[in-house]
C-alpha cells in the first residue's frame, strides 16, 4: 500500500518535471497565423463564388458549390505536388478548418497507401483521417434533423 | 549468478570483443546535418529508387551491412550472425536485408535502443566463442515511421515543440575476436523497462529519460565508476527535452553529468535550422552516429572510453490508443578506444 503511494508520488513529481521542461507551443503566433491564412482562404472562396455569380451567371447556391469545388481541387493539387503540408505546418488550424483541411485529409491517405494497391491500400484506407469526421458529422446532422422535425421553431 | 556479471545488471566481456568496422547510410536531410561528410553514403532521395519507403528502408539496411563488411574486407559468407532490427512492424527491413545477405539472422526489437541491444548480444556471442564475426545493425526511415505511428506524409498538421524527427538511415558494426579494430566493448548494462506514466507520443524524450537515468544509475552502482570515468556519456535519442530531463534526474540521483562530457545523438544528426523541433530519433539515430562520430573518435584516441546508451520508447499505436502509457528502456555499452592499436 505504502509502496503504491510512493510510486504514485514519484510519478506525479516526474509529471511536474516534464511539464516544466517541455517547451510550449507558441499560442499567440499560432492564432495569428491561423487567422490570416484561414481568413485568406475564406476570402478566396468568397471571391471565387462572386466571380462565378457575376461572370459565369451561376445562381448563388451554385456559386457556393463552385467555390467549394475549386478550393477542393486546389488543395488536392497542392497536396499532390507536396506543397500543402508545408503551408499547413505554418498555418495550423488556418488550413485545417476550411474545406481545404477536409480535402487534404482525403487526398493524403489516398497517396500514402497506394503502394498497398487500389483495393486494400487506397480503397480501404482512404477515410483513415476523415472517417471519424464523416461518421460523427453525419450522425449529428441526422439527430438534429429528427429533433427539428418534431420541434419546429 | 553468471560468472561474467558485475553487480545486478552489468556484465563484463573479459576478451573485449573488437569492433572491426562500421558503416552508416543515411537520407538527404541527415546528409545536410553537421555529420554530413562522416556518413559513408548519403542518399539523394529518401525513396532510394524503390517502389515504396518500406522497400527503401530495407535497401538502406542492406547497403549499410554490405558497406560495413566491405570496409573490414570480410565476405558475407564468413559472417556467423546478423543481429539487428528496425521500427517497421515485424522488423521487416532487417528481415528482408537478412534474406538478401543469406547469413544466420537473429531479429531484434528494442525500439530506438536496438543498436545497443545488438552490440550487447553480439559482444556476448563473440566473447563466449559462439560466433565471429558478427554483424550488428539498426535502422529506421522517417517516411515509414510517420505512416505507422502518426499521419500520412502529405497530411497537413503541426508538430509540437517536443516532437522529434525519425532518422532515415542505418548504422552497422562488425564485431570480431581478432584483427585491427576501431574500438572494443568492455562491459554492458542491460536496462529494465521503466514507465513513469507518460501518454504523450509526441514527447518521446520524456518517455525514455527515466529509463536512461535508471540504467545509468545501475551502471555506476554496479561498477563503482563515476561519470568522470568516461570521456563522454552518450545517449541515443532523448532529444532536447529528454536530455534536459535526464540531466536533472542524474543530479537528483547523486551522479551529476557535466555538460562537457554528456551528449545526445538526437542532437547531432540534423541541422537545427531544418525545423526538427526537439531533435532526431529512431533506431537509425544512435546507430548512424555511433558509426559516423563515436567509433572514429575512439579510433583516433580523441576519446579513450565512452558509455554508449541507446534509449527506446516502447510505443505501439494500438496500446497507446487503448490508453496504455509508454514504457521506456535503455541499454548501455562501455566502448574503449584503440590504446593497443
Amino acid at each position: 500500500m505504502q509502496q503504491k503511494a510512493d510510486h504514485n508520488q514519484a510519478r506525479e513529481r516526474y509529471m511536474e518535471l516534464v511539464k516544466r521542461l517541455t517547451p510550449k507551443s507558441k499560442l499567440g503566433q499560432g492564432c495569428l497565423r491561423a487567422f490570416w491564412v484561414g481568413g485568406g482562404i475564406c476570402m478566396l472562396g468568397q471571391a471565387i463564388a462572386d466571380a462565378g455569380h457575376r461572370w459565369l451567371g451561376l445562381a448563388s447556391a451554385d456559386a457556393s458549390a463552385f467555390a467549394s469545388i475549386t478550393l477542393i481541387f486546389l488543395t488536392a493539387l497542392l497536396t499532390g505536388i507536396g506543397v500543402f503540408d508545408k503551408i499547413a505546418r505554418y498555418a495550423g488550424a488556418g488550413t485545417v478548418v476550411p474545406i481545404t483541411g477536409f480535402a487534404n485529409a482525403m487526398v493524403s491517405p489516398a497517396m500514402e497507401f497506394k503502394p498497398e494497391g487500389w483495393v486494400l491500400g487506397t480503397g480501404a484506407r482512404l477515410f483513415t483521417i476523415a472517417g471519424p469526421v464523416l461518421v460523427y458529422g453525419i450522425s449529428a446532422s441526422v439527430i438534429v434533423g429528427i429533433l427539428y422535425y418534431f420541434i419546429r421553431w | 549468478m553468471g560468472k561474467h556479471r558485475i553487480g545486478e545488471h552489468t556484465i563484463a566481456f573479459p576478451n573485449r570483443p573488437r569492433i572491426l568496422s562500421s558503416a552508416a547510410v543515411v537520407g538527404p536531410k541527415e546528409g545536410r546535418g553537421p555529420l554530413s561528410t562522416a556518413f559513408d553514403f548519403v542518399l539523394e532521395d529518401a525513396l532510394y529508387g524503390q517502389k515504396s519507403y518500406e522497400q527503401a528502408e530495407h535497401a538502406i539496411f542492406q547497403e549499410a551491412c554490405e558497406r560495413c563488411l566491405k570496409k573490414a574486407n570480410v565476405p558475407k559468407e564468413r559472417v556467423q550472425a546478423l543481429l539487428g532490427g528496425d521500427l517497421l512492424n515485424q522488423i521487416m527491413a532487417a528481415s528482408l536485408a537478412a534474406r538478401e545477405l543469406s547469413v544466420p539472422f537473429l531479429g531484434l526489437y528494442g525500439a530506438c535502443s536496438t543498436m545497443a541491444e545488438s552490440l550487447i548480444l553480439g559482444s556476448m556471442l563473440v566473447d563466449g566463442g559462439y560466433a565471429s564475426p558478427v554483424l550488428c545493425a539498426a535502422g529506421s526511415h522517417y517516411c515509414t515511421a510517420e505512416r505507422q505511428y502518426r499521419f500520412p506524409l502529405e497530411y497537413g498538421n503541426q508538430r509540437t515543440m517536443a516532437a522529434q524527427w525519425t532518422v532515415t538511415g542505418t548504422g552497422a558494426c562488425l564485431l570480431g575476436d581478432e584483427g585491427n579494430y576501431l574500438a572494443r566493448t568492455e562491459m554492458a548494462t542491460v536496462g529494465q523497462v521503466v514507465d513513469m506514466g507518460i501518454r504523450d507520443a509526441n514527447n518521446m524524450g520524456a518517455c525514455m529519460a527515466p529509463a536512461a537515468a535508471d540504467t545509468l544509475k545501475r551502471h555506476f552502482l554496479d561498477t563503482g565508476r563515476k561519470p568522470k570515468d568516461y570521456d563522454q556519456i552518450i545517449t541515443g535519442d532523448l532529444g532536447r527535452v529528454g536530455s534536459e530531463i535526464l540531466t536533472e534526474l542524474m543530479e537528483e540521483s547523486g551522479f551529476p553529468l557535466r555538460e562537457s562530457q554528456y551528449m545526445d545523438c538526437g542532437l547531432c544528426v540534423f541541422d537545427p535550422k531544418d525545423d526538427v523541433h526537439a531533435g532526431a530519433s529512431g533506431c537509425g539515430c544512435s546507430a548512424s552516429v555511433l558509426s559516423a562520430m563515436i567509433l572514429p573518435r575512439l579510433h583516433t584516441g580523441e576519446w579513450k572510453r565512452v558509455l554508449f546508451m541507446a534509449t527506446g520508447a516502447l510505443l505501439s499505436p494500438t496500446t497507446s490508443q487503448q490508453g496504455e502509457t509508454i514504457p521506456g528502456v535503455a541499454h548501455a555499452v562501455v566502448l574503449e578506444g584503440g590504446d593497443e592499436a
